[in-house]
C-alpha cells in the first residue's frame, strides 16, 4: 500500500464539459419536454464530470491507501478476516447470473433456485439445524430476523408475556440492539473471571417473562461456554428459546454443530465463516436457520424443492414476513456455495481445529509480554488486556497503532468489553505460521519498544500514509460532503 | 491432505502444537463436551478441484435462461459501464472490512465520502450515510428515526402507491416495534392528498412514506405536502429509485426531511435481487439521529485533509441496547460501483440514461396500445421510464408474461391478473420494443 496519501477526490478532478460515459443516441422521441416542469428537478446535480481514463486512474490510486486481506495478515478478532478465494469472484460475477432481474418467472431461474436449495441445506447440515433463509442481508440483519422468528413463534402459542431476552456482557453490540430493534426488552447477565456466562446468573434471570437467551459460543473472549448443554435445558425448561450469534462459528467447523448444542435459532455470517469477501463492510450476507419446528416462521419468500426435482418460491403467508425486497445478497450466496464445494467435507473440517491451532499459537508465543486475562486454550480468537507491563503507559490503541507501522492490520481494540485493555485477535486458518511468526516478532518487538523508547509507540503510527486524524474535530464540526467542504 | 487455502504442513503443525503444550489439536478443544462432538465429519461431499467447482456453478448458472428484461418493480436493467465492474474488483477495496484504522483505511473513507457528497447532490438533502442494506431496509430505517424523533408518536403513514414490497418490511419493523401503520388511500394512481391530510389531523402521526415515481411509475406531485405533513409535527420521506433523481424533482427540492430509496439503479448489476444499496440522506437537523456509518472530514497531525468514520456516539457498539438501529455494517462496494458510476456518468450521463429509458418506455406504451390488447392504465398521469397497463377482456397477466417468456422476453411484473407493470432503460433496443409489441398483437 502507499507510503505517501492519494489525497485527490474525484470532485477535484472535474472540469466542466468532460465526459466519462459513452450511451447510444436513440432512435425514439425525446419525452423528457413533455413532462410538467413541476415534477422536474430545479437544476442539475453537481456531479463531478471527468473522463474514463481519470476515473479508472483515481480509484486505483485511492485504492493503495487502503489494506486488505491480500495486503497482509488482517488479525481482526471476531471479524474472521480470512483469504477470500479469487473463484467465487470469477463464478459470482458470470453474466449469466448478474443479468437475472429478481422477477424472472422460476422456470427460467432454477439454475438460481439451486443455488439456493443447495446453500440452504449445506448450512442446515453445518448448523445441525432444520432448515435456513439466505434473506438477511448482515450478521446483524440475521439477529434482527431471528429475533423475530422468535417472537413470531411466542406469538403464534398465544405467550404474549415474554418481552425479555437475556444477553451475556461479552457479547457483540449488535444483540442488545438487535433483541430491542424486535421489540424486546434487554436483561444482561455477568460473565465470571473465565469470560464466560455466570450459570447461576443466568438461572436466578430466567423465568415465563424471558422469550430467548442470545449466546455467542465460542464467545467473545474465544472461550468455549463449557456449560452450554445445562443452560440450554435451564433455557428450554423456562419455556424460551436458545440462539447462536454465528459471528465465531468459524472455529466449530469440524468439531460441534449449534443445533447438537441445544440452541434453535442461529445465524451465520457467510462473510466471516463462508469466505466471501468484505468489502470495505458489504456486502454481507447473515443466513438465518432453526431447528425443526420453526421453519414456517423463517421469512418469506423462501425456495422449497418438489417432488419432482424443481424449484420454486414460497411466498406463503406466515408469522413473521418480509425483511427484504427480493431474496437476500444472491451474488453472496454464490461464492459461499462454491466455498462450500471446493472445502468439501474433509475441508472444512479443517477449518475449526486450524483456525483454533493458529490462535493458541500466537497466544501462547506473546503471553509472557502481554496480559491474558483468561487461561488457555482459547478458540480461534484471544484477548490480551493490554500489556503485562502497565507502567510504561503504553496502551492497547498505541500497540494497534505501533503494528499499522510494521506492515500488519490492528487486531480489535476496546472490546470485548469486559477488559479495560481488550486487544482481539483472531488470526483465522488461512495463515501460515511463517506469517503469524512476523506477527509474534512484531508484537515482541512492540513490547520492548514500549520500555525502551516509549514515545515511539505512542506517537506511532509514522510509516502510514497519514498521522493521527483529528477525530474530535470531525465529530464537533461534521463536514461530510464535498459541499461542507467548499463552504 | 494440503489445500490451497491452507497453508499448514505436518511440520508446521507439530512445530506449533509444542508451543501450545499439547499432543494434538483436539487438546484445544478439552471443554467441548464429548457427548456434543461432531462424530464422523458433515454428510456434505468431499472437496472439489477449482476445475470442477468452476464447471459444477456454471453448469447450474446453465439452467437459467436470461430474457430480456422489461421488468421494473424496484430494481432495472440499467446498463454498467465496464470500468465500474473493473474498479470494484480491486482486492484492496474488496478484501478490506470497516475502515476501524483510518490510518490505513483511506481509499474505503474517501469513496464512501465521494458517495456521500454525490448522493446528497442527488437527492436534495444535507447529509447522507452508507450503510442501508436495500432500499426497502432503508426505508424501515427513516420509519423508524422518524418514530424515535417524534417521541411519544408511534403512527406512521404509508402512501398505497409505495412499492408492496417495501411497504411489507416496513410493516414487519413496525409490527413488533408497537409502531403502527396506516395506508393513505390512492386516488388515480397517485397519493389522495385530501386523505392524508385528513389522517394527518389527528396528530399523532410521526412521520409520512411517499414515493416518486411511484409503485405504478408515476410521477407523483408532493407540492404542499410539506407544509400539509410539517403542520402536523410529522417527518416528510420521500422514497425514489435513484437514477430517475438524475431529471425529476428530489426529495429535498419537495421539502422532505429524509431521502431513502434503492440505488441498485446507479450500475449495480440485477444480480437476481442483490447484493443492492439502499440509500438514506436526511436534512442537517437529523443528523445525529441517523442510523448506520458516516464518514467526515477532518486532519491529521501533519494538516492533511484526512477522512474518518463519525458521529459514533449514535451507533450500536457504544449505545448497545439504547441504540436506535442495529445497523453495524456499512455497505461499503456497494457504494463504490455507485461512486464510480456518477464519476463516470456525471449530471449530462444520468440525465441521459433517463432520456433514454424514458423514450424507450413511451415508444414501448405506445406501441403496446396500438395492438388494442392493452391501454394506459393511468394515461394521464405522466410516466418516466414504467407504467402500468390493463389488459384487454379475455387477456390475462400470466398469459402475457408466458408467451413473452417463450419468445425469450420478460413483459413485466403482473400487479394482478389484468394489471402488468412494465419498464424500459437505455439497454432496450427499438428491436427488442417492436418484438414485444407484435408478440402481443398475436394474443
Amino acid at each position: 500500500m502507499n507510503r505517501k496519501l492519494y489525497d485527490k477526490l474525484i470532485f477535484e478532478l472535474s472540469k466542466p464539459g468532460r465526459c466519462g460515459y459513452s450511451l447510444p443516441h436513440g432512435d425514439n422521441d425525446d419525452t423528457l419536454a413533455q413532462l410538467p416542469a413541476g415534477l422536474l428537478r430545479l437544476d442539475a446535480p453537481a456531479l463531478p464530470e471527468v473522463d474514463e481514463p481519470t476515473v479508472v486512474r483515481h480509484y486505483n490510486n485511492q485504492s493503495t491507501n487502503n489494506f486488505g486481506v491480500d495486503t497482509g495478515f488482517y488479525p481482526l478478532g471476531s471479524c474472521t478476516m480470512k483469504y477470500n478465494p479469487k473463484i467465487n469472484e470469477l463464478l459470482a460475477s458470470d453474466s449469466t447470473l448478474t443479468a437475472l432481474h429478481p422477477q424472472q418467472p422460476v422456470e427460467t431461474v432454477q439454475g438460481v433456485l439451486e443455488v439456493y436449495w443447495n446453500l440452504q441445506r449445506a448450512l442446515s447440515e453445518i448448523g445441525g439445524m432444520a432448515d435456513f433463509s439466505l434473506n438477511p442481508f448482515a450478521g446483524a440483519h440475521g439477529e434482527l430476523t431471528g429475533m423475530l422468528v422468535i417472537r413470531a413463534y411466542h406469538e403464534s402459542r398465544n405467550d404474549s408475556a415474554r418481552r425479555r431476552v437475556i444477553i451475556p456482557n461479552s457479547a457483540h453490540g449488535t444483540n442488545p440492539a438487535s433483541a430491542t430493534i424486535a421489540g424486546y426488552d434487554v436483561v444482561e447477565v455477568q460473565s465470571l473471571a473465565d469470560g464466560t456466562v455466570d450459570v447461576e446468573d443466568l438461572k436466578s434471570k430466567l423465568d415465563e417473562t424471558v422469550a430467548a437467551v442470545m449466546m455467542t459460543n465460542p464467545n467473545t473472549a474465544g472461550m468455549f461456554e463449557k456449560n452450554i448443554p445445562e443452560i440450554a435445558s435451564m433455557v428450554h425448561a423456562a419455556g424460551a428459546l436458545l440462539y447462536y450469534d454465528g459471528a465465531n462459528l468459524n472455529p466449530m467447523l469440524g468439531i460441534v454443530r449449534p443445533g447438537d448444542m441445544g440452541f434453535d435459532v442461529m445465524h451465520i455470517n457467510l462473510h466471516k465463516t463462508f469466505s466471501t469477501p468484505h468489502g470495505g463492510g458489504g456486502p454481507g450476507s447473515g443466513p438465518v436457520g432453526v431447528r425443526a419446528g420453526l421453519e414456517q416462521f423463517l421469512p418469506r419468500p423462501h425456495v422449497v424443492k418438489a417432488a419432482d426435482g424443481s424449484f420454486s418460491i414460497n411466498c406463503d403467508d406466515c408469522s413473521l414476513g418480509r425483511v427484504s425486497s427480493w431474496m437476500g445478497n444472491f451474488s453472496v450466496i454464490v461464492k459461499a456455495l462454491a466455498y462450500i464445494m471446493t472445502m468439501g467435507n474433509d475441508g472444512l473440517c479443517q477449518v475449526g481445529p486450524l483456525a483454533t491451532l493458529n490462535a493458541n499459537y500466537v497466544m501462547n508465543a506473546l503471553n509472557d509480554l502481554y496480559k491474558q486475562p483468561v487461561a488457555g486454550p482459547c478458540k480461534h480468537e484471544f484477548v490480551f488486556d493490554g500489556l503485562a507491563d502497565k507502567s510504561t503507559g503504553v496502551t492497547t490503541l498505541n500497540v494497534a497503532k505501533r503494528l499499522l507501522d510494521l506492515g500488519f492490520h490492528a487486531p480489535t481494540i476496546y472490546f470485548p468489553l469486559l477488559f479495560h485493555e481488550s486487544l482481539m485477535v483472531e488470526p483465522t486458518e488461512t495463515e501460515s505460521i511463517e506469517t503469524l511468526d512476523n506477527f509474534i516478532a512484531a508484537m515482541r518487538q512492540i513490547a520492548i519498544e514500549a520500555h525502551e523508547t516509549p514515545e515511539l509507540v505512542k506517537s506511532a503510527p509514522h510509516d502510514t500514509p497519514m498521522a493521527h486524524p483529528d477525530e474530535t474535530e470531525a465529530a464537533m464540526n461534521p463536514r461530510l460532503t464535498y459541499s461542507d467542504l467548499c463552504k | 491432505m494440503p489445500h490451497p487455502y491452507l497453508p499448514h504442513t505436518a511440520s508446521d503443525i507439530e512445530q506449533m502444537l509444542a508451543r501450545c503444550g499439547v499432543d494434538n489439536i483436539n487438546d484445544l478443544y478439552s471443554d467441548v463436551p464429548t457427548s456434543l462432538r461432531l462424530k464422523d465429519g458433515y454428510n456434505l461431499p468431499e472437496s472439489k478441484s477449482e476445475m470442477e467447482v468452476n464447471a459444477a456453478v456454471k453448469a447450474l448458472a446453465g439452467y437459467n435462461k436470461p430474457l430480456v428484461c422489461f421488468a421494473g418493480a424496484g430494481a432495472y436493467d440499467h446498463y454498467t459501464p465496464a470500468a465500474v465492474a473493473s474498479l470494484v474488483a480491486r482486492s484492496e477495496y474488496l478484501t478490506a472490512y470497516t475502515p476501524y484504522q483510518p490510518e490505513i483505511s483511506q481509499g474505503t473513507l474517501q469513496y464512501i465520502f465521494e458517495y456521500q457528497s454525490m448522493m446528497t447532490q442527488l437527492t436534495g438533502m444535507d447529509v447522507c450515510n452508507a450503510s442501508m442494506y436495500d432500499g426497502a431496509t432503508a426505508t424501515a430505517e427513516a420509519m423508524m428515526m422518524a418514530v424515535h424523533s417524534a417521541k411519544k408518536r408511534r403512527r406512521v403513514l404509508v402512501s398505497a402507491t409505495l412499492d408492496p414490497k417495501v411497504a411489507d418490511v416496513v410493516k414487519t419493523y413496525a409490527h413488533y416495534q408497537d409502531i403502527t401503520i396506516d395506508v393513505i388511500p390512492a386516488a388515480d394512481g397517485v397519493t389522495d392528498r385530501a386523505a392524508m391530510a385528513e389522517m394527518l389531523a389527528t396528530g399523532d402521526v410521526a412521520g409520512v412514506i411517499l414515493q416518486t415515481p411511484n409503485y405504478y411509475g408515476i410521477l407523483e406531485d408532493f407540492d404542499g405536502f410539506a407544509d400539509l405533513i410539517h403542520g402536523s409535527k410529522a417527518l416528510m420521506i420521500v422514497n425514489s429509485h435513484a437514477s430517475t433523481l438524475g431529471v425529476i424533482k428530489p426529495a429535498g427540492q419537495w421539502g422532505a426531511d429524509i431521502a431513502v430509496g434503492e440505488a441498485q439503479s446507479l450500475g449495480i448489476p440485477l444480480s437476481y435481487g442483490g447484493p443492492y444499496l439502499g440509500y438514506m440522506c436526511a436534512t442537517r437537523a437529523l443528523m445525529r439521529k441517523m442510523p448506520g456509518r458516516i464518514v467526515g472530514a477532518t486532519t491529521d497531525e501533519n494538516g492533511q485533509r484526512v477522512f474518518v468514520l463519525t458521529l459514533q456516539a449514535r451507533e450500536q457498539h457504544i449505545r448497545r441496547e439504547k441504540a436506535t438501529s442495529n445497523i453495524c455494517s456499512n455497505q461499503g462496494l456497494m457504494t463504490l460501483y455507485v461512486g464510480i458510476y456518477m464519476s463516470l456518468m456525471g449530471a449530462a450521463g444520468l440525465r441521459e440514461v433517463n432520456r433514454l429509458s424514458s423514450s424507450n418506455a413511451h415508444a414501448l406504451a405506445a406501441k403496446l396500445q396500438a395492438t388494442g390488447k392493452m391501454s394506459l392504465t393511468y394515461p394521464d398521469k405522466p410516466f418516466l421510464n414504467e407504467f402500468v397497463m390493463t389488459l384487454a377482456d379475455g387477456i390475462t397477466s400470466a398469459q402475457v408474461l408466458n408467451v413473452l417468456r417463450d419468445n425469450g422476453i420478460l413483459a413485466g411484473v403482473a400487479i394482478d391478473d389484468n394489471h402488468l407493470l412494465i419498464a424500459a432503460t437505455e439497454k432496450r433496443t427499438n428491436d427488442e420494443i417492436n418484438a414485444y409489441a407484435s408478440i402481443v398483437k398475436t394474443l
